[in-house]
């Protein structure tokens, strides 16, 4: 019998979990929205490239336990360390339950909590309740928000303590088997901390369904996050995020995203730059081939004067494939003094893709720096010459050309053995 | 076995414009051969069409390099057989190191020998590249910058004579390689081309508008073209001459060819 998105699923998913009452109740207010908001529609603004009216979320369902997990055989290229570096903390989700982690010592004694969000709330009730879905993401930004609220299961909790430096790296791997993946990032940073955190999406092409994800990420005062969400789910997946990052005093924030695979993405990321001095950037990486569609929907929020926001997206695509990014930088009256970038590039592999570059601006404060640039380009035919002029075959010379187009925002990702991954499927890509 | 570049009666179009109207010359490994000539001769277009340009097409002749007809191999593959091509303006590759580039064409080469191939090691790669740098006077810090990009006209004229250290090929044409060098990088540069021909026997088609670089790099045989074609050909005493006299003197004796 196929499990629908309802009010009974949602009590079940609870009791399944053995869940506290207050998440219980969390989740059945964040179902009644859900209830109560239409399926976003073309007509919708937000939604005015991406048509998701094929999908139908009660053919896939939520995911109520997690039976077929915990027998599931890890391969290994998963079950081996993905970094090739020193972590301090890893984890190994598939479909929301954990089969792998560790957490180093150094970490325990520095205080810093990581683990999968379940335990955090069976643990760390306080922090949860204060942190989930309060600050960053809420349940009232859309259907999907709404569905997350009632229905996420799994994911990773990172709380870092005031003035704790975590001593090392942290990664997250959240696989997906049965193509029901409802996954939950919240990374608090409390005042002077700093953390490095990897967090990868990603099923094999078997699994068909959808992710519908959160990313909460809290920095505060003078606190530095660095943080990667990487996805690279099968192309019979449906996905929609909602991502959230904001940041305090003098706080940091550098935001890496990368976005390999599904059918269709739609991703909100919204980065809020709350108090003066606090410093953001967003850097996307993109390729998409076959019919993929992706749409990503950027803000950067300049609430307080004082505040730099960077950001550049940069994606490749093949086939008819079709990628849509529409940023927005917004100063509030009185955000005086702040300096905002935006800019989207996008390498055109084959003339069938199709790639729509929608930057703006809504300032309303005078003293700023805010500007924007995209482009959209090919493969440059003397650069291919030139590397071919040297004796690199033609294959070799492009997939060269497309790693340099991307390299710039690849320096930004902490890992070597996660960089070369990432390389590896753009090689894949290019065919 | 030496092996030669052997051009035949090549007659090259840009569109449909033909830029080269019947070009002989035969340069062998071991060999220095000047090609002078005002500008818009050809030469530029010369070296193109042997690199293998896709923009530039052979329309009639036939060019042999290493007992192979030319036309009938990629540019990677006419590199890989010894040819070089050290660009007049080298294009920039953003995103991708100058030391990863040489590396990919050292890899390149021994992947085509045997497809097996892992490649040079980092640390043997690492030694070769400092070497060959010092050779060159080009500053380590280049080899973690992206190819070309922001490098000075000199810069850009080292790193390729570094890239063709790093290959060592048979034949290289040099592009007006001396262009925008002040006097030192000019000497490097030369010396630099002068070791590969003692260590490699490599032959060189050195163009040129100056006598300059001659002095570096004596040539054997210097060729002057105009308007597609070459018109005289000598020993290195006709550089001399063409200092000495100009284009002038040509022009007259071939006045014909202006015409044409």
């Amino acid at each position: 019998m196929m499990t629908a998105f309802t009010q009974d699923s949602v009590k079940k998913l609870s009791a399944t979990l053995n869940e506290p009452e207050w998440m219980l109740a969390f989740r059945l207010k964040a179902f009644e929205i859900y209830e109560n908001t239409p399926m976003p529609t073309t007509s919708n603004e937000a939604w005015r490239r991406t048509n998701i009216r094929r999908f139908k979320p009660d053919e896939i369902g939520p995911s109520i336990n997690g039976d077929a997990a915990t027998s599931w055989e890890i391969p290994d290229f998963l079950g081996k360390e993905l970094t090739g570096e020193e972590v301090g903390g890893s984890l190994l989700q598939i479909d929301g339950v954990t089969r792998q982690y560790e957490l180093s010592d150094a970490l325990k004694e520095q205080g810093v909590i990581f683990c999968d969000m379940h335990t955090a709330v069976s643990n760390h009730p306080e922090l949860v309740q204060k942190y989930f879905m309060t600050e960053g993401v809420q349940v009232t930004e859309g259907k999907f928000a709404a569905m997350h609220g009632a229905f996420w299961r799994g994911g990773t909790f990172l709380y870092v303590p005031k003035n704790v430096k975590a001593a090392a790296p942290l990664h997250s791997v959240l696989w997906s088997v049965n193509g029901k993946t409802f996954t939950h990032t919240l990374v608090v940073l409390d005042e002077g901390s700093e953390a490095i955190f990897m967090d990868e999406y990603a099923s094999g092409e078997e699994a068909a369904g959808l992710h519908n994800g959160a990313i909460e990420l809290l920095v505060g005062d003078n606190a530095n996050l660095i943080y990667a969400g990487l996805q690279d789910f099968g192309q019979n997946m449906w996905q929609f995020n909602h991502e959230r990052g904001r940041v305090g005093r003098d706080g940091k924030l550098d935001w890496v995203t990368s976005m390999m695979g599904t059918r269709l993405t739609k991703a909100f990321q919204t980065l809020e730059l709350d108090r003066p001095g606090a410093w953001g950037r967003m850097s996307g990486i993109f390729f998409t081939n076959g019919r993929q569609h992706l749409d990503l929907d950027t803000q950067q929020n300049h609430n307080a004067g004082n505040t730099v926001s960077d950001l550049l997206y940069k994606g490749a695509l093949r086939e008819q494939s079709r990628t849509v990014w529409q940023g927005m930088i917004k100063a509030l009256p009185g955000s005086q003094k702040i300096d905002g970038f935006q800019a989207n590039r996008n390498l055109m592999l084959d003339k069938t893709a199709r790639a729509d570059s929608i930057p703006g601006l809504e300032i309303e404060a005078d003293d700023v720096a805010c500007t924007h640039a995209s482009a959209i380009g090919q493969l440059d035919p003397d650069e291919l010459f030139y590397l071919m002029s040297r004796g690199i075959p033609r294959k070799t010379a492009v997939e060269m050309s497309v790693q340099g187009f991307f390299d710039p925002l690849m320096r930004r990702i902490p890992f070597e053995g996660v960089r070369n991954r990432i390389f590896d499927r753009i090689v894949e890509k290019i065919g | 076995m030496t092996t030669a570049l052997e051009i035949k009666n090549l007659h090259v179009n840009i569109g449909d414009q033909p830029i080269l109207k019947g070009i002989d010359l035969l340069v062998k490994q071991g060999e220095v051969h000047a090609l002078m000539g005002p500008n818009g001769s050809g030469k530029s277009t010369l070296a193109y069409t042997l690199a293998g340009h896709p923009a530039y097409e052979a329309t009639a002749g036939q060019v042999i390099f290493g007992g192979e007809d030319l036309f009938e191999m990629e540019a990677d593959e006419r590199s890989r057989a010894g040819l070089f091509l050290a660009f007049q303006y080298p294009a920039s590759v953003p995103g991708v190191t100058l030391a990863k580039f040489l590396r990919q064409t050292i890899n390149s080469r021994r992947q085509a020998e045997d497809p097996e191939d892992k490649g040079i090691s980092i640390p043997q790669f690492r030694r070769f590249l400092k070497e060959k740098m010092d050779m060159l006077g080009i500053d380590h810090k280049f080899a973690g910058r992206y190819l070309n990009e922001g490098f000075s006209g000199g810069e850009k004229k080292r790193v390729e004579i570094l890239q063709m250290a790093t290959v060592e090929p048979k034949i290289a044409i040099m592009d007006e390689t001396d262009s925008g060098l002040d006097i030192d990088a000019l000497r490097v540069v030369s010396e630099g081309a002068n070791r590969l021909r003692e260590e490699f026997n490599m032959g060189a088609l050195v163009i040129t508008h100056y006598q300059r670089i001659l002095n570096y790099i004596k040539p054997d045989y210097v060729h002057i073209m105009m308007n597609g074609r070459i018109v005289e050909s000598g020993g290195p005493d006709l550089a001399l001459k063409l200092e000495e006299k100009g284009y002038d003197w040509l022009r007259e004796k071939h006045g014909e060819l202006e015409e044409a």
